[in-house]
């Protein structure tokens, strides 16, 4: 019975001068068992291991990481599609200060976020029921808010990497491009016009990154291709 | 709303449409030499200044040689934002890049339309 | 002690799933001084994992819907303890709540012409169950719960709502007169704790499905709100009354929505019987869940149960088609084909019931005020202290949850909350500063854990509790297992009264989380085991072999779980509706 052997990125603030790997074994009795089930077991072991975790089932998106060097999330990744000769590498998402082992700080992750201004504007009065929409119009939403605001993608992004506090990212510009795309909503100037300088959208360089990792199966990058679209077309 | 002061078009929309206009005219001014240089297989000196006498070919270079400036300018810009985190050592690169790109232009002109 | 920092808000709202965040919106409008206090950022709570829809009146795939159709649907689901008071606000003020979230952006499916997609759900009728079955669980594909949480969060970033993120609540702190003026709150980030004053404490801190083995709950649901409240001394109502979903993944536990039956899959047992034809043949499929996951025990007891144990059944969906599959369950088929490794365009899903929701809780009005009774049994406010959410027992929900009222449940009673507090911090709220001691005995539980230098594991200590619970308080129940189940909980209690927190840094300590979620799991799950062993009698949820029947002689009633001396009292259902007639209990059938 080989023992799955698993490599974890610890560092805590407190009494870590500096981030190590600690080595685990895990027996996984043959089972191919999702990775978080893999630190839940090693969490019971050594209660001092940190990560977040909350719906186990891939919508929440706590437990985006960084496993033998591919962003995903811990709960839906099966160890049949991660380890390699008996080895799995765990380490924190890429690219955000590190709070503690593998938990991250999201706070530029979210601030690019709220920058977009991820709510629908509409300024004309609402009607007494719902704002009519047609299927077709509805269409244009799927493959956009599905995101999980996990950071698997934005993470992924040499160029989010270089500039964290400047370019948007794909997960924040996916979701830009979700409110563009609405039928119902009516600022579009408004969203074009804080999109237009060198860095928001246009530091994407197509690496396509955040299309390999997403856990969600979605496309940032078609989604900045077409705010690219309609900028163009609004400005020529 | 992020600013700039330094990028060439000072919107990220015309520096993206900069660059992809001034890399279809380097490709096409890129194509036609290689195919001038192919169906040319003993050029001498005569014939390739020439080329170059003719009013069409030296617009043609002068539109090729800006297209480079602006596409080096916004390619470099770029690379110096991404990397150079120094704000010192980023300007400096920036006047290095731009001073060059100044001169070889200047200079391209000269050798177009000079003598 | 003197060196805690305290926080001072108007309003505290602890949770940030649907209800809480519905809540804080309307704080946030208000401009009152309000945080939302979150031991996981909002979109991570659980609201985010649901699928099928809210159930709602809105008359769009039936332009003749009638709330009032909704409310017969809903009492008679919860089987009759639901309050009619509360039941007729939810379902009438429920297309008010539904068409804000629209209007907010919640990204709903649609009909041709425009108006919101409506499926149909279990339980659902029309003109109070003699007009066939009803379509009236609004959706966005089946991912409804994500694209909810994901609205009202967007919305509370546009109307500035105050967050902590990442704070844990730990205990609530209650002034000399009894009254509810804050809680002390943990940053998970850095450990500090602190004490939040407040006038009004809200509760929206969900559900508690981490009490069992088997639930399809999010591993953060271990009823924080609940563990606080009985902590602090307040009555719990109907805590037996745990629904099972009848269709969780088998193994996983993970939840496959009722909206795959709602669009025409059906369960199968062993012999490729759609079997539900048997024990429902009006609803079949679409009756209520306890129904549905009572039938399914049952062909699994009988020996009808597929594979290779006999201790499933199949949910078929191969004959919707793959275009229905794509456009109304695309999230179902992702987990189907991560947990169970079926692809449902080809193969049946295998499921089994799985706790899910929590029917009971902090009992409260229609404004969230929470409830508890005087020395002669009478209802009584508790001053400063909300709840709303699954956290709540309003009870709109009585014995049995119907499909999709959980989400109405959520933005319909967090917006009323929000709405009375907001006027009720106009006309201005005071009450008696905590005390030094008061914030001291608050402080106990999380010193305890601190100072604790031997003892079991966390760990291992929630897994028993998780087994006692669904070994004796599971879909079907009987007085010696529940007996024993008790008596094991309560050394249980003792164990963890005296476990060991290895850990004791400050910075993200995720295992003093755990102890303290442990001793809130330890609380439901005693209040559960003791509700549930008193209440002689079958209803809704609670399903017992040696009482088979429902009693309404003695049981028409909620139960009241008092935690200081583990007893429980009954509190009367509310027959009294403002505006309909009141719906007589009557036979349940489906």
């Amino acid at each position: 019975m080989s023992m799955l052997q698993v490599s974890i990125y610890r560092y805590n603030p407190e009494t870590d001068s500096a981030p190590y790997m600690q080595e685990y074994q895990v027996d996984t009795q043959g089972r191919d068992l999702m990775v978080l089930n893999v630190l839940e077991m090693l969490k019971a072991q050594d209660t001092t291991l940190a990560y977040r975790r909350s719906c186990r089932e891939g919508v929440c998106g706590s437990d985006g990481m960084n496993m033998n060097g591919k962003n995903g999330l811990a709960c839906i990744t099966s160890l049949s599609q991660v380890v390699k000769d008996n080895k799995l590498t765990l380490r924190p998402l890429p690219g955000l200060p590190v709070v503690r082992d593998l938990a991250v700080d999201m706070g530029l992750f979210y601030k690019q976020y709220e920058r977009i201004q991820p709510y629908l504007q509409n300024d004309e009065p609402a009607p007494a029921i719902e704002r009519l929409q047609s299927p077709e119009e509805r269409d244009k939403l799927d493959g956009l808010y599905e995101c999980i605001l996990c950071a698997c993608c934005s993470t992924s992004c040499p160029s989010f990497w270089w500039n964290p506090e400047r370019f948007v990212g794909p997960a924040g510009l996916l979701q830009s491009y979700r409110f563009l795309a609405d039928s119902r909503d009516t600022a579009t100037q408004e969203r074009l016009a804080e999109l237009e300088d060198p860095f928001s959208v246009f530091r994407c360089r197509g690496i396509m990154n955040c299309v390999a990792v997403c856990p969600k199966g979605l496309n940032p990058t078609r989604a900045i291709g077409k705010i690219r679209e309609m900028l163009l077309a609004n400005a020529t | 709303m992020v600013t700039n002061i330094t990028n060439l078009g000072r919107s990220g929309l015309s520096d993206w449409l900069i660059q992809r206009v001034s890399a279809v005219i380097l490709a096409l001014y890129t194509l036609f030499i290689v195919l001038y240089l192919l169906f040319n297989p003993g050029l001498d000196y005569a014939t390739w200044s020439g080329l170059f006498a003719q009013t069409w070919m030296r617009i043609f270079s002068l539109l090729a040689l800006l297209s480079i400036a602006a596409h080096a300018w916004v390619g470099l810009w770029t690379v110096t934002t991404d990397y150079l985190k120094s704000t010192g050592v980023r300007v400096g690169a920036q006047i290095v890049i731009i001073l060059a790109i100044f001169v070889f232009l200047v200079w391209g002109i000269q050798v177009l339309w000079g003598a | 002690m003197s060196t805690m920092r305290s926080l001072t808000f108007d309003a505290i709202i602890i949770g940030g799933g649907g209800s809480g965040l519905r809540a804080a919106l309307e704080l946030a409008k208000s401009g009152k001084k309000t945080a939302v206090l979150s031991k996981v950022f909002p979109t991570r709570s659980h609201t985010v994992s649901a699928q099928g829809g809210i159930t709602c009146a809105i008359a769009s795939a039936d332009p003749n819907d009638d709330w009032r159709w909704h409310m017969y649907d809903t009492v008679k689901g919860g089987d009759y303890i639901t309050d009619q008071d509360a039941a007729e606000y939810m379902c009438s003020e429920g297309p008010k709540a539904v068409f804000e979230l629209e209007h907010m952006g919640l990204p709903f499916s649609r009909f041709d012409n425009g108006r919101i997609y409506q499926r149909p759900f279990g339980g659902q009728s029309k003109n109070f169950g003699e007009g066939g079955q009803a379509a009236r669980t609004c959706a966005a594909a089946d991912r409804t719960g994500h694209a909810l949480l994901h609205t009202l969060y967007q919305n509370n970033l546009k109307n500035n709502t105050t967050f902590l993120n990442e704070w844990f609540a730990v205990d609530l702190v209650k002034n000399a007169n009894g009254d509810v003026v804050g809680c002390i709150a943990m940053c998970i980030e850095t450990g500090e704790v602190v004490h939040v004053k407040s006038k009004a404490t809200v509760m929206a801190t969900g559900g508690a499905g981490r009490i069992y083995a088997s639930t399809t709950n999010a591993l953060i649901n271990t009823g924080d709100g609940i563990g606080m409240a009985l902590r602090a001394g307040f009555p719990m109502q109907d805590m037996e009354m745990w629904q099972f979903h009848p269709t969780g993944i088998y193994g996983a536990g993970v939840l496959v929505t009722e909206g795959c039956r709602g669009e025409g899959g059906y369960l199968v047992n062993k012999d490729g019987e759609r079997f539900m034809e048997r024990y429902a043949p009006n609803a079949k499929d679409l009756a209520g869940r306890d129904v549905v996951a009572r039938s399914m025990v049952m062909e699994i007891l009988e020996g009808r149960g597929c594979g290779e144990h006999g201790d499933h059944v199949y949910l078929k969906l191969d004959h919707l088609g793959e275009e229905v599959l794509n456009k109304r369950l695309p999230g179902i088929s992702e987990l189907s084909k991560i947990f169970a490794h079926a692809d449902p365009t080809e193969a049946p899903i295998p499921v089994v019931p799985t706790c899910h929701y929590m029917m009971g809780g902090i009992p409260t009005n229609v404004h969230g005020q929470a409830i508890m009774q005087d020395a002669d049994g009478n209802d009584q406010i508790v001053n400063g202290l909300f709840a709303c959410g699954e956290a709540a027992c309003v009870s709109v929900h009585g014995a049995n949850r119907l499909g999709g009222n959980s989400l109405l449940d959520l933005v319909v009673f967090g917006r009323a909350a929000g709405i009375f507090i907001e006027g009720a911090l106009n006309e201005g709220i005071d009450y008696l500063d905590a005390s030094e001691s008061d914030i001291e005995s608050a402080m106990k539980r999380i010193n305890r854990w601190d100072e604790s230098s031997g003892g079991e594991s966390v760990a291992d200590l929630k897994a028993e509790l998780q087994g006692i619970m669904q070994n004796a308080f599971g879909v079907f129940r009987q007085e010696d297992n529940m007996q024993e189940g008790v008596k094991q909980l309560a050394d249980l209690r003792g164990r963890i009264a005296n476990a060991h927190l290895v850990d004791k840094s400050g910075a993200f300590n995720t295992a003093r989380v755990e102890a303290l979620e442990l001793d809130n799991l330890m609380e439901v799950a005693e209040a559960t085991a003791i509700a549930a062993l008193e209440r002689k009698e079958s209803r809704g949820a609670h399903s017992r072999y040696d009482y088979p029947d429902r009693d309404d002689v003695n049981w028409l009633k909620h139960s009241m779980y008092f935690p200081a001396e583990k007893k429980v009292g009954k509190r009367d259902v509310n027959f009294k509706p403002k505006t309909v007639d009141t719906f007589e209990p009557k036979v349940r059938t489906y």
